[in-house]
């Protein structure tokens, strides 16, 4: 014992990984890339797919998004706190009925938190019977998925079937948070009395390529916008200070890492999973709010569309990280919201193309990396994208419903085998056992 | 018959019973504070079950639902989460009913070749998410989800093009499967027991390919060497694979199975029902199979009082609404906490069987020792 | 002298076992106490007591000469106890710091103070000598070095006493000179120090008293210079001392398993075995030695084949099992006792049948054509439970019921009943109690009277030396020597083990 090793640079600590710039900056670089690569697409793309790169897009993608990104932030969570909540979906469930009753009766603030409440309880009733009890937590989470429409369907047929224009399967209109423009950046609106510029809106109109293109997307992501939306995206980097910088997110981390340690430094991991736990369900309820006050306005049956399930295929996207969730998120919003406002199909017919570059791009990186298998497989899927492409002229009917859940799969086809989950995720803990 | 063989077998019947009390005490407390007399509604529920039509209805609801129920479970045993049953199933029933209806052959091959049909489009999708799983790594719970989503939703989008094509038919679907391809019902063998059934009523051949169904399932899991090698890597995939028990062999081999038992759940209406594939075919039969799966224990005669208790209560929801004595939504909040409290109740169990069998191993080594 | 710490009377009973009865340990102030015993003698229940982690039935817990109770490892640490665990308790994927300052952060403004942990960490590490930098990830780190967050752990804590739960298992001899420095300028400074072990060696030669622990009683408190080894040894064990002994060579010429040029890579492309040869012949055992994370589990792995070889041959009684997969391997004849009996041994939740099944299940008796056959595994686990003497209600009872030695016995028993040819045993004897030991090693002995090749790995030196016809050393990847085990002690082996000797022709 007589030397000591020297570590490897790339040993850095995820304490000081997340002071490291050049993580965001390559980050940047890439979505410049994905950027142009759009950008040229909407522009030389067979038929009319100027949508692509519109601000009706990327504001449907913000939206979109938001609620996966709710989700996978409480997944997040959860999983940090080595619980697997599979019962996202059902939360979020939990969370559109108790959003509506609470901005039907209260207001959409009451809406929100009403929202966040239901959720809660989802999560609560997942901790007990995962820690408390020890039950797998997969088949905890189906069973929440399975209790959760039961409920709010009985719940809507005692309460909502009751209402002027509510019923079994829906409610009346809940409301919603008012709307407005950022200023200065997608103004427009009267600001204290004085009409911010819309500086964004500014460079969109004078048709410069790329220039006018990014600005049009950025532009739709500040139009019309909530304080619901902005909080659920300050959530982002909230998340992180609480999982990193608190005490409680450290010991939420042990949890999820290694929580016999944590058990005989004198921390309490069952209270941690808890609290874990249920914030990850509440995190679904918000994402079930926003659901209803800022996509459809009021609660129906069905409405959340397993967006609690691609929130977790966000959080293993983002590698179980607060900036990797919110990428994944607006990757997987993206062709959600494209898939709304395609009427005619040609956007999403030409983001056949935007996919063939994107597999063009993991080919080069595979190839670079020394990986034949992922070069092939990304050219193989790549070429053959890129033939429909070329032969087809319009995008079939199937193909704006599918389109998403086949890109998140082929998304993790590629990244699953590189990415890190916490060493104790999924683990069912006993405390003393070790 | 010793104490402490007595002790294991009260622990076996404790679980169910205790779900069973716990989930008809949450029914009863939210029966009452929804202002319904808990005692009316359950006795409605059972006058009801006691008629021969409705024993055939609940059999019937029971029969897809087995079948789904031993898709999930095949996953199940080992550790394998194909939450995916519900696309499998309806992608396969919906193939199976344009093909049936697109040929025509003689009666008893007609129907095998629309069951095979069924089974191989099933395992085909049930073995994509197994080869992705295998190969890439991908989450099977995450992977069958979506598969469920993009089955779901090119069937939709093909059914919305046919209408569109059709003469202004609102429900339009596959062409109907003709005489040939239909599973008779079982009404005339039932009747040598009973009286004669009334309302038009069918007992679903389709019951007797739950049946083989289960037979199969058992001897396979319980009796063959390979069913011994999945059981395995579900107690332990570790110990399997340095056992010699290849775990990608294993995983396809379950998702390939479990997603062509899948391609049977929608056998009941594609060959006794409505013979055909429209936008009212049934759907949710693939979350309900999980959960008597998972009620039943993955075994086969405990899949099968499951589905049949789910069948006897998915009947039930009509008689309720009828009886007006309490809403038929009470029947999915019963489904749900007997699912949640039995999960629980079987893990509380096992841990006391646990130190049980601890306890009296330690007790015999003391006594050995002294 | 006061002291620092003193149970009296302890007593716990776990179902069917007491764990301790009727426990006496006072620890004065400032010095290393040692606590010896056989395994399973009842120490690390004791010392999970003093910590706080279990609670005991019966008797008093003094600290500083007052009575306290101590309901979780908070209090424990709240009186300044603390416990540096045999398995470490550290995270990987956190970096040391984190690690260390888990449970006492340091808050500045309701956010955890990470430059006044970090100027805490280094006081700590410094004034007591124990180099470790804050912010590596844990993962990366060596044994020797994980032990040293392990300790800063406690001290960060401002802990006075320590507890040091078989801290020289993992360590090479020469590490572990390493750790006694550190363990006397702790006491230097004042702390008191609870160590358990029971390499009697290192007992005597760093301990003030020592206390023998034997099936739960204390049975004798004693300074070093008031006892020989072999006096210790007979407290701990009531009787003489087993080692495993080798009788006359049974090696014979007939070559059972050849690996030649083996290398395997790890995910991150570092070689971790690399171009391994060796070979094993009938009634031959053949050793290898190396500190653990040196390739060796890598290279079992290759041989059972549930890792496969970037490049190089193996082949079994001449024939090339390279590409074979695991199952045909063991039906070629390749018999494995796992390092971890939890985790790659058993079906915990299965019955014992099942359990003896396991890897033989497609041959008979366990298998009729496609079929299963319960009978047939009934009688063999019978079989085996009477042959390796596995002590358990029947065989109906799932494995985790049965106490870690009959478990072992249970997985050597239906490896041998399968009449195998070859054996690969990875630490045959860890973690269970003397008895059972014994005849471990006697029933490896007897097959190897039986012309059964071996390749045993272990931990135990003294296992290696005594039972081993050839000892092989690896290190970072490479067998580094080839001895004869009748003419070298532990303490050679462990030169060649952490590089301090080399042999200069190495096959």
């Amino acid at each position: 014992m007589t030397a000591t090793k020297t570590m490897p640079a790339t040993g850095a600590s995820t304490y000081s990984r997340l002071q490291n710039l050049s993580t965001p900056i390559r980050w940047m670089l890439f979505a410049a890339g994905g950027m142009f690569a759009l950008t040229t697409v909407s522009h030389f793309g067979k038929g009319d797919p100027s949508l692509l790169t519109s601000s009706s897009a990327s504001g449907a993608m913000i939206r979109w998004a938001a609620p996966i990104l709710l989700a996978g932030l409480g997944g997040l969570f959860a999983e940090r706190a080595g619980v697997v909540n599979i019962g996202l979906e059902g939360m979020m469930v939990l969370g559109t009925w108790g959003s509506a009753w609470g901005a039907i009766n209260y207001g959409p603030w009451w809406g929100l938190a009403f929202g966040a409440g239901f959720g809660a309880l989802g999560g609560l009733l997942h901790a007990i019977a995962t820690v408390s009890f020890g039950v797998d937590h997969i088949i905890s989470g189906v069973a929440i998925n399975i209790l959760a429409p039961g409920a709010t369907r009985y719940l809507s047929d005692q309460i909502f079937d009751d209402y002027d224009g509510g019923s079994v399967s829906q409610s009346p209109g809940a409301g919603a948070f008012e709307k407005f423009n950022v200023p200065f950046i997608s103004g427009g609106d009267s600001f204290f009395g004085w009409n911010s510029p819309d500086t964004l809106g500014w460079f969109d109109d004078k048709d410069w390529f790329f220039i006018s293109d990014v600005s049009s997307l950025v532009r739709g992501m500040f139009v019309q916008i909530t304080v619901f939306t902005v909080i659920v995206y300050l959530l982002v980097p909230i998340s992180g200070f609480i999982l990193w910088r608190t005490r409680f997110g450290l010991r939420v981390r042990i949890c999820g890492e290694r929580p016999s340690a944590g058990e005989s430094l004198g921390v309490n991991i069952y209270l941690h999973k808890y609290l874990a736990v249920v914030i990850s369900g509440a995190f679904a309820g918000l994402a079930g709010a926003f659901i209803v006050l800022e996509l459809t306005g009021f609660y129906r049956e069905g409405q959340t569309t397993s967006r609690g399930f691609i929130g977790l295929a966000a959080l293993i996207f983002g590698n179980w990280r607060p900036g990797g969730v919110l990428i994944g998120s607006l990757v997987f919003g993206y062709p959600f919201g494209l898939a709304l406002r395609d009427l005619d199909g040609d956007a999403t017919h030409n983001l056949l193309l935007v996919i063939a570059i994107a597999l063009g791009v993991i080919i080069i990186w595979a190839v670079r990396r020394g990986n034949r298998t992922d070069a092939l497989l990304a050219g193989g899927l790549g070429g053959a994208t890129l033939i429909w492409y070329i032969v087809s002229s319009t995008a079939p009917k199937w193909l704006p419903n599918t389109m998403p859940y086949a890109m998140v799969l082929i998304t993790l086809v590629f990244l699953s085998q590189h990415l890190r989950m916490p060493a104790a995720d999924g683990q069912i803990y006993r405390k003393g056992e070790t | 018959m010793n104490a402490a063989s007595l002790r294991k077998a009260g622990l076996a019947v404790a679980a169910p019973a205790l779900a069973a009390a716990v989930a008809l005490t949450i029914s009863s407390i939210v029966l009452i504070i929804s202002g319904s007399n808990p005692i009316d509604a359950y006795s409605d529920m059972f006058d009801n079950a006691k008629k021969l039509e409705t024993s055939i209805d609940i059999l019937n609801r029971a029969t897809p639902l087995y079948i789904s129920g031993v898709a999930a479970a095949i996953g199940f045993r080992m550790n394998l989460f194909n939450i995916g049953v519900e696309g499998q199933y309806l992608l396969a029933a919906f193939f199976a009913a344009v093909a049936g209806g697109a040929v025509d052959l003689p009666p008893v091959i007609h129907v095998a070749f629309v069951l095979v049909v069924a089974m191989s489009v099933g395992a085909a999708w049930g073995g994509l998410a197994g080869v992705l799983k295998v190969t890439r790594g991908v989450n099977e719970v995450i992977s069958t989800i979506m598969l469920n989503f993009i089955a779901v939703g090119g069937i939709i989008a093909w059914l919305i093009v046919v209408w569109q094509d059709d003469t202004g038919q609102v429900n339009s679907g596959t062409t109907p499967i003709p005489e040939s391809g239909r599973m008779p019902n079982l009404n005339s063998w039932l009747e040598i027991f009973t009286r004669d059934i009334g309302k038009g009523r069918h007992l679903t051949g389709v019951l007797l390919i739950a049946i083989v169904v289960g037979v199969l399932y058992h001897l396979f899991i319980n009796r063959t060497t390979v069913g011994f090698e999945f059981r395995a890597s579900g107690y332990n995939p570790f110990a399997a694979r340095a056992a010699g028990i290849a775990p990608k062999k294993m995983v396809l081999t379950a998702m390939v199975l479990s997603g062509g038992i899948a391609g049977l759940v929608g056998m009941s209406e594609v060959l006794s029902d409505s013979y055909r594939f429209d936008q009212s075919f049934i759907k949710g039969l693939g979350f309900q199979g999980i959960a008597v799966a998972l009620l039943g224990r993955n075994k086969p005669v405990g899949i099968a009082l499951a589905a049949i208790l789910f069948g006897f209560l998915n009947a039930s929801a009509g008689a309720l609404q009828v009886g007006g004595t309490a809403s038929r939504e009470i029947v999915v909040i019963m489904q749900a906490t007997i699912l949640l409290a039995a999960v629980v109740a079987y893990e509380v169990v096992n841990r006391l069987r646990q130190k049980d069998e601890a306890r009296t191993a330690a007790a015999l080594l003391a006594e050995s020792a002294s | 002298m006061a002291n620092a710490i003193e149970l009296v009377g302890i007593t716990k009973r776990f179902p069917g076992v007491i764990a301790n009865d009727d426990v006496n340990l006072a620890v004065e102030k400032g010095e290393i106490h040692a606590v010896c015993g056989e395994n399973g003698a009842g120490k690390s229940t004791l010392m999970k007591i003093l910590y706080g982690m279990q609670h005991p039935d019966e008797g008093r817990i003094m600290v500083d000469d007052i009575e306290v109770k101590l309901s979780s490892p908070a209090d424990a640490i709240e009186l300044g106890i603390g416990m540096v665990h045999q398995h470490f308790m550290l995270a990987d994927n956190l970096t040391v710091l984190e690690n260390v300052i888990l449970g006492s952060e340091p808050m500045k403004r309701g956010i955890i103070d990470f430059d006044a942990a970090r100027t805490h960490l280094t006081e700590v590490s410094e004034s007591f000598g124990l180099s470790v930098h804050p912010d590596d990830l844990v993962e990366t780190l060596g044994v020797g070095e994980r032990q040293r967050v392990e300790i800063i752990k406690v001290l960060y804590r401002g802990a006075e006493v320590l507890i040091l739960d078989e801290p020289t298992a993992v360590l090479v001899p020469q590490e572990v000179e390493a750790l006694f420095d550190n363990m006397r300028e702790l006491k230097a400074a004042g702390a008191s120090i609870i160590f358990i072990d029971h390499k009697l060696d290192e007992v005597l030669a760093i301990a003030d008293t020592i206390t023998v622990i034997r099936q739960g009683h204390t049975v004798a408190t004693v300074k070093p210079g008031d006892v020989t080894a072999h006096e210790l040894a007979e407290l701990m064990v009531g009787s003489e001392l087993p080692t495993p002994q080798t009788t006359d060579s049974t090696v014979t010429d007939e070559v059972a398993l050849v690996v030649e040029g083996i290398t395997v890579f790890d995910l991150d492309d570092r070689a971790v075995v690399e171009d391994v040869s060796l070979r094993v012949r009938r009634g031959e055992i053949v050793g290898l030695a190396g500190v653990e994370g040196n390739g060796q589990t890598e290279l079992i792995n290759a041989i059972i084949g549930t890792e496969s070889p970037a490049s190089g041959a193996l082949s079994l009684f001449g024939n090339d099992i390279t590409q074979a997969s695991v199952g045909q391997r063991r039906d070629d004849g390749l018999a494995y006792v796992p390092q971890d009996r939890h985790q790659e041994g058993l079906l915990l939740d299965a019955p014992l049948w099942e359990n003896t099944a396991l890897g033989h299940h497609k041959r008979p008796p366990f298998a009729k054509n496609i079929w299963f056959d319960r009978v047939g595994a009934r009688e063999r686990t019978e079989q085996v439970r009477a042959d390796f003497d596995v002590r358990t209600p029947n065989i109906e009872v799932s494995a985790h019921a049965l106490s870690g030695g009959n478990q072992q016995k249970l997985i050597i028993g239906k490896e041998m009943d399968s009449d195998p040819k070859l054996l690969i045993a990875a630490h045959p004897t860890r973690g269970i109690d003397v008895g059972a030991q014994a005849a471990v090693w006697q029933n490896i002995r007897d097959a190897r009277a039986a012309g059964l090749a071996t390749l045993l790995i272990s931990a135990d030196l003294d296992e290696l030396i005594g039972l081993s016809d050839t000892v092989l050393v690896m290190l970072r990847g490479r067998i580094v020597a080839t001895l004869d085990p009748a003419e070298i002690t532990p303490r050679d082996l462990g030169a060649y083990m952490t590089g301090v000797a080399v042999q200069e022709e190495a096959s």
